[in-house]
């Protein structure tokens, strides 16, 4: 049971790495705007599609036939996220923006249209042009790194380095350019950053545009690693990634990693474990119901997460 | 614009009604299997609404056209009698979240799991399910033991909903929304695999037969007498919501729902308020769900999935949250829109394709464009219109009558004692 341990590990390393990124996606705009984009987990399907159809389609024209699979790779993550990161901003434009003064509920409700929608109009798009909605992502890179005591497919450890380099771009966009401070401006105070010249449209237009974008990117890295997707696997792990941005601390960008991190490595090992643990009473299929936990655990005992401050009511 | 045109119309004349009814009825009498006449019908209780007239002639009116026309013109047709109750039965489930979203501003995404507990409480104790964890071969149940359960099922989802309220309800706002979606995805998660260690749902696999109500005797299996057993459970629903709405908590949930701190401050209890307005709505869901276990004969977990708790949300949020009859047209009209006039649409749309016009995939079947249709409205609404179709009116004091009453003439109190050296 033990000899299993590291690859387990290793799994829900890549796991965490995914949901860590789309994680951050949540973070940014709560951060910003209080508000949690529900769409999120849809966005990052899209940008999944995205990435698997430009595969396919220069696969069927013949110009993935020679290319190197990182080229091939880095091209597909540039398109689906300039796309992706375009679809994030026009969603703010349309659904989001005219609700900004508007009771918190509302934009709520938008969101969770924004993202029913989002699934059928792919749903749609892929059985028109495809006649089929399940689709299969040509596989880039199929060699694995042997660690010694595990092995960790390539494609699981492009996963993590990547994941690691879009964090770390995004701490030092946030932390040192102009835009970045701009942001922690608008996320302290609208209307004070305002006075200070600070176009709010244009940064929280920018928010959108690097949290969608980063959420398209993991969509590719998803497709790659999984093989396998649906319009419908934006949802579930949008929530998880939400409960990772949560236990970590919401709108705090260091705790959506670690608690990224953490919740892929306990949905792994109890996937692994929980079913031999219980004599076989409670097997993987009550993983999701683990994640869930966590989330109205930590919602109950510590709102705050992991890293987040707490916050005084203002009355 | 358009709104000062509506004020300007004093309600719909009663001749006109009466027309419309007669009309329709009358086609749906003459014309078998007409959809339009039957949606007509449906659509007359809008206009007895609005018609301009006493309130008791619209109530006499409305009794008329849901207890005598409808079950006398469609009574004979199982396909009406089935979406009329199918209509019945999300009615009274929107009505009952719009207790918990429209009264009390809890945002609550897992609603379903409410009416799931009341359907499987009837299902596993009324089929040989139950002998699976009970010793002794006490079941299956009869029919005649649907009405007890009703009650059992109204107890048994309040109870749910007091427990999931409990912990849940120290969250507010967009976090309650996230946590009850994810109860509601674990209740599923837990229907769907309770088959082990102990069999007490049955799995995916569902249970079956269950039995159909009976009374004195009568097995009421055909969708006419449901139609009659949905009826009397929405009069119920919209009286309670009535009396709720006027009553001393009704009013300290409108509080909380308008501002929780300053409602705490003056001495509303956050917690009860909160759990009652759950377990209230629990409960109809819970009834409703023995009656929808006894429809059908059979559930399995994938009639509780979020896509339902989605459905009423939109019902409740399209209608107008909190206006009782706004929340009865939003259920009416989301209802009708998905198991008859999409149903219609596809029925079409293969006609054409069987006679070699278009040539469409299967997979854009519009009877399964649910998602976007509840997309695009949910965004519309909260767009352009976030109060509903009917939005909720607020009870206006008249000032001018209380000043004019003849308790406000003389004076109370400590300015009794000034009214000698005011004058």
């Amino acid at each position: 049971m033990l000899s299993i341990l590291p690859q387990v590990i290793v799994d829900g390393l890549t796991l965490g790495f995914m949901y860590a990124v789309v994680a951050l996606g949540y973070t940014m705009v709560y951060g910003i705007l209080e508000f949690i984009n529900f769409a999120h987990g849809e966005i990052f399907m899209v940008g999944a599609f995205i990435g698997t159809e430009v595969l396919l389609i220069s696969d069927s024209l013949g110009a993935l036939q020679g290319m190197n699979p990182y080229v091939a790779f880095f091209m597909t993550l540039v398109i689906s996220m300039a796309l992706t990161g375009g679809l994030g901003v026009l969603i703010e434009r349309i659904a989001y923006r005219p609700l900004r003064g508007a009771p918190r509920l509302v934009p709520l409700i938008s969101a969770i249209g924004v993202s029913f929608l989002l699934q059928d109009l792919v749903r749609f798009t892929e059985a028109i042009a495809r006649n089929e909605f399940y689709l299969n992502t040509p596989a880039l890179f199929s060699g694995s790194v042997s660690l010694g005591f595990a092995s960790i497919p390539t494609k699981g450890l492009i996963v993590i380095i990547l994941a690691i380099v879009m964090m770390i771009a995004l701490t030092l966009f946030i932390g040192k350019t102009k835009w970045g401070i701009a942001m922690r401006a608008v996320a302290q105070d609208q209307s004070t950053a305002s006075l200070m010249t600070i176009n709010v449209d244009k940064v929280i237009m920018l928010t959108f545009l690097i949290g969608s974008s980063l959420g398209g990117a993991t969509g590719v890295l998803f497709s790659q690693n999984y093989g396998t997707i649906d319009p419908y696997i934006g949802f579930i792990l949008g929530l998880k990634a939400f409960t990772a941005a949560v236990l970590g601390g919401i709108g705090n960008l260091r705790g959506a990693m670690v608690g990224g991190v953490l919740l892929g490595l306990l949905e792994s090992l109890s996937g692994a474990y929980m079913g031999p643990l219980t004599g076989g009473a409670f097997g993987a299929e009550y993983k999701d119901v683990f994640a869930f936990s966590i989330l109205i655990l930590v919602l109950l005992f510590k709102p705050e997460g992991l890293f987040g401050e707490a916050v005084k009511e203002k009355v | 614009m358009a709104n000062i045109g509506w004020k300007s119309i004093k309600g719909i004349p009663l001749i006109f009604t009466l027309i419309w009814i007669v009309g329709f009825a009358s086609a749906l009498h003459f014309l078998d299997k007409s959809v339009i006449a039957f949606l007509g019908i449906l659509f007359s209780i809008i206009l007895i609404y609005y018609t301009n007239s006493s309130k008791m002639v619209r109530m006499i009116l409305g009794a008329a056209v849901l207890l005598l026309i409808i079950p006398l013109v469609a009574g004979d047709n199982r396909y009406y009698m089935e979406v009329a109750s199918q209509v019945g039965i999300y009615v009274a489930m929107a009505l009952g979240l719009n207790i918990v979203v429209g009264f009390a501003g809890l945002l609550d995404l897992g609603y379903v799991a409410f009416f799931a507990a009341g359907a499987y409480a009837y299902a596993i104790f009324s089929t040989s399910q139950a002998n699976q964890f009970i010793p002794g071969e006490l079941f299956p149940l009869t029919g005649d033991w649907f009405w007890p359960f009703l009650i059992v099922g109204l107890i048994v989802a309040a109870i749910f909903g007091i427990l999931l309220g409990l912990p849940v309800l120290r969250v507010k706002g967009d976090y309650l929304a996230i946590v009850t979606l994810g109860f509601g995805e674990i209740i599923r998660i837990i229907f769907n695999n309770l088959d082990k260690p102990i069999n007490i749902t049955n799995g995916p696999q569902g249970i079956t037969p269950i039995p159909q109500p009976e009374l004195f005797g009568i097995k009421m299996s055909t969708p006419f007498y449901f139609y009659f057993i949905v009826l009397f459970v929405i009069i119920f629903i919209v009286i309670a919501n009535i009396r709720f709405e006027h009553s001393r908590l009704g009013r300290a949930w409108v509080a909380v729902r308008e501002d929780e701190l300053a409602a705490q401050s003056m001495g509303i209890s956050l917690l009860n308020t909160k759990l009652a307005a759950f377990a209230t709505g629990a409960s109809f869901a819970g009834v409703v769900g023995v009656i929808f276990a006894a429809k059908q004969t059979f559930i399995d977990p994938t009639s509780f999935t979020l896509m339902e708790s989605i459905g009423i949300l939109v019902m409740v949020i399209l209608g107008g949250s909190g206006s009782i009859p706004g929340v009865i047209l939003g259920a009416a009209f989301v209802t009708v829109l998905q198991v008859q006039l999409l149903k219609e649409f596809s029925n079409f749309l293969h006609s054409l394709q069987q006679s070699g016009i278009i040539n469409l995939p299967n997979q854009l079947d519009p009877s399964k464009f649910q998602r976007l249709i509840f997309g695009v409205m949910l965004i519309l609404v909260a767009l352009y219109r976030p109060n509903g179709l009917i939005p909720a009116k607020r009870k206006k004091n008249d000032l001018d009558a209380i000043r004019g009453s003849k308790y406000s003439g003389g004076k109370l109190g400590i300015l009794s004692k000034l009214q000698g050296k005011e004058s």
